[in-house]
């Protein structure tokens, strides 16, 4: 790495390198890392024993580290900051980092390395970490000189934060961080970065096209996505100015959800393969698609060819490469989600064509009619708790509760389930594997999440299989006394893999099943919290109650009916308006096409 | 439509950047054709990469697309789009053979204006400089007498006109 040119004069020699990247992390604005010792990082463990700026969480597993600055970084909007060593330590830290790469969160992942001289000898604990994190990861760096160790760290986050923003790991030769190395402050914000600059201020007149045609539009449609949410806060607010301004109806991607109130009579839930009817037929029958911050992921378009067919696309993204990547779109204004918006509601002041009021409100009796179709409608009837009512008495109790709510959950039909009926009403209260789906996310990224927000409410919405996945990490909560709740829906499958083999593969259900499953009260117990269990209808407000009111972690197993699917469903293969509404949807019959099945 | 492309890119001169470029493109499955790459500033810090590939035009966009958004990628250019340009390559032919076969060699290397670089009295070296289309032809005519081995660079290439690209 030749990041900036070594030795400024005026930098000052530290005694370790590991010093100098304690304090590189300082002035970074880092006061927490999420991490685990080993060989190659005994000397960062060293210097962080000695001083108090900065708190480590010791994770119990290097994945799970990333899981928890992802948390961290989704609920604070800062970059998180992992900690871990060679070899076995950066390889585990890679899903995480993947994970952090396909949602864009800002994560700075500090790998040890043996010293620079045994690098390619495979040595104990060693491996290519660099080699191996590179399509892991936005950036990555190797340092192999004292004077790089400084201002390497800062251009990481930079490069973290900028832009689109994404995981980066700075791999750190044990003899790097040992030798005495000089200290260089972070450049000035105005001094620009010598190769990645990204665009963040939209171009005017892209702008005013873009509201010229959502002015004369008859059925517009905005989408929206995780961008407004790495924006920050001021981006949702700007987003829910916009959408009242135009009166336009608005849906968002699951990774979105939060950005605009779900309770506001302007929001269609979320769209996609398990969306809401009102948001998957406004976008299959819209005539102008204003996309903000999301980017035509495959769960949200479906069938490619029959997307939104008769439609005008406006995309605004901070990256460029999202742009025709997937969805050839009319209009394309690249820039920072926040200032985007901003630029909208200025051009739609200031322009004075005409909106097609009287198009629009016959836009909007369609809305209404497939909102009158209540496609979430479930039946909570007997003893047995249905999932979906699980989710939605927790949503009304954490209502009643009044604290700031987060939710974290972990990948399947819990987590759709969450999506549907917990209602988020501001950004950065949920944290969900979107882009890689990962199974064993939820419960890590709570733990982040009550790590910067110690006075919230952080529950994971948990399936019992995925949560089987990061379990150890009961064991941090305990450390910390982190009260993080996790709520598990537990029907004793793989359900989102049984609801697939159901529709796709004859019901074959082929090692789905949760055989021997752990009895999740006494495995709370055993790691000092508190288990619950849920096993009829009758007794969930109860569990639920006991559960927010306990002061330390807790998991609560709740017994669900083993046998229900998510819907709606676009199946693999299938377009926006041939939705599976229920099990007894006359669509199941033609389900999934051969096509389809090759899709995941 | 597929076309071709050659996609001149500057980029830092460090550690690693020629693997994510090439990262990039088997990772997301696109084609190379030819791949190019050698400082070019005076101090060293810069490299030029000439990729030549073909694709779609929406294939196209997002090589480019993504190549830019490298962090170490300074400048990303379509030379193809851009308008018109000099594409060379060098090629080292060596062809073995005695007797007619050599003298006929000799003959279309001189029509080719490929150079002796070396010889003995069984073999030929040539070097030439040209298009891609310039050298395939040339193998074509070597095949039959004697072609024995054949080290390419790969496309370099450049916008003709006093614009230049620069970091």
């Amino acid at each position: 790495m030749s990041a900036t040119q070594a030795h400024a004069p005026a930098a000052t020699e530290h005694r370790s390198g590991a010093e100098v990247v304690l304090r590189a992390l300082k002035d970074q604005g880092v006061d927490v890392i999420f991490g685990y010792p080993g060989g190659a990082v005994l000397p960062i463990y060293d210097a962080l024993f000695q001083q108090n700026a900065i708190r480590h969480i010791l994770v119990r597993h290097e994945q799970a580290a990333v899981h928890a600055a992802e948390g961290y970084a989704r609920s604070t909007g800062k970059v998180g900051v992992v900690l871990v060593t060679s070899g076995p330590g950066a390889t585990n830290a890679v899903t995480g980092l993947v994970d952090a790469l396909m949602d864009s969160i800002p994560v700075v992942c500090l790998t040890g390395q043996v010293p620079t001289h045994l690098i390619g000898n495979d040595a104990f604990q060693e491996a290519d970490t660099t080699g191996i994190t590179r399509p892991a990861t936005k950036h990555n760096y190797l340092v192999k000189r004292s004077e790089d160790l400084a201002s390497t760290i800062h251009d990481a986050f930079y490069v973290a934060k900028s832009g689109r923003p994404g995981p980066v790991v700075v791999d750190l030769p044990k003899d790097i961080l040992i030798k005495a190395a000089p200290y260089t402050e972070a450049p000035s914000q105005e001094e620009p970065h010598r190769s990645y600059r990204p665009r963040t201020e939209p171009d005017r007149n892209t702008v005013l096209e873009a509201v010229r045609m959502l002015k004369r539009a008859e059925r517009p449609v905005v989408y929206t996505g995780g961008g407004v949410i790495n924006s920050g806060p001021e981006a949702s607010r700007l987003l829910g100015e916009f959408v009242r301004l135009t009166g336009m109806p608005c849906t968002s991607t699951l990774m979105g959800l939060g950005a605009f109130p779900s309770s506001d009579p302007l929001f269609l839930g979320m769209l996609g393969m398990h969306g809401t009817v009102e948001a998957n037929l406004a976008m299959h029958g819209c005539d102008v698609m204003l996309n903000l911050g999301a980017r035509f992921d495959d769960r949200v378009t479906g069938r490619l060819d029959a997307f939104s067919p008769g439609s005008k696309k406006i995309h605004a993204d901070i990256d460029p490469s999202s742009i025709n990547k997937n969805v050839k779109v009319d209009v394309a204004i690249v820039g920072d989600a926040g200032r985007i918006i901003a630029a909208l509601i200025e051009a739609w002041k200031a322009d004075e064509t005409p909106v097609a009021k009287e198009a629009q409100s016959g836009w909007w009796k369609n809305i209404h009619e497939w909102r009158g179709r209540d496609c979430l409608r479930y039946v909570q009837s007997g003893s047995i708790i249905k999932p979906q009512h699980a989710v939605h008495r927790l949503f009304e109790l954490t209502k009643e509760d009044g604290r700031d709510t987060f939710i974290s959950t972990e990948v399947g039909q819990h987590q759709m389930w969450a999506a549907q009926y917990f209602g988020f009403e501001k950004p950065n209260r949920w944290m969900t594997s979107g882009g890689l789906g990962t199974m064993g996310y939820g419960l890590p990224a709570a733990m982040g999440v009550q790590i910067a927000h110690p006075d919230a409410l952080c529950i994971d919405i948990a399936g019992e299989a995925s949560i089987l996945m990061n379990i150890q990490e009961m064991g941090t909560l305990a450390q910390y006394r982190l009260p993080v709740k996790v709520f598990i829906l537990n029907n004793e499958y793989m359900g989102m893999v049984r609801q697939w083999q159901e529709l796709l593969h004859g019901g074959r259900y082929s090692e789905s099943y949760s055989d021997a499953l752990p009895d999740f009260v006494k495995l709370a117990e055993a790691f000092h919290a508190k288990g619950l269990r849920a096993e009829t209808a009758d007794q969930l407000d109860g569990v639920i109650r006991e559960m927010l009111a306990h002061p330390g972690p807790v998991i609560a197993d709740i017994c669900v009916a083993k046998d229900e699917n998510c819907f709606p469903m676009i199946p693999s293969g299938a377009a926006h308006n041939e939705m599976i509404l229920g099990p007894d949807s006359d669509g199941n019959a033609r389900a999934v096409t051969d096509e389809g099945k090759v899709l995941v | 439509m597929q076309r071709s492309a050659t996609i001149a890119v500057l980029v830092e001169n460090e550690a690693g950047v020629l693997a994510r470029v090439i990262g990039l493109f088997s990772g997301r499955g696109y084609n190379i054709d030819s791949l190019t790459v050698a400082p070019v500033d005076e101090a060293g810090k810069l490299s030029r990469i000439t990729v030549v590939t073909s694709g779609t035009e929406m294939v196209i966009e997002q090589i480019k697309a993504q190549l830019d958004r490298l962090v170490p990628v300074h400048r990303v250019s379509d030379l193809t789009l851009e308008g018109p340009h000099l594409t060379r390559e060098l090629a080292l032919i060596k062809v073995t053979g005695r007797g007619e076969h050599r003298v006929e060699a000799l003959r279309l290397a001189d029509a080719f204006r490929a150079r002796v670089v070396d010889a003995t009295t069984e073999s030929f070296v040539f070097e030439m400089t040209g298009n891609a289309e310039k050298i395939e032809a040339f193998l074509a005519l070597m095949r039959p007498l004697g072609l024995a081995e054949v080290s390419r660079t790969g496309a370099v290439a450049i916008a003709r006109g006093s614009s230049a690209l620069a970091a």
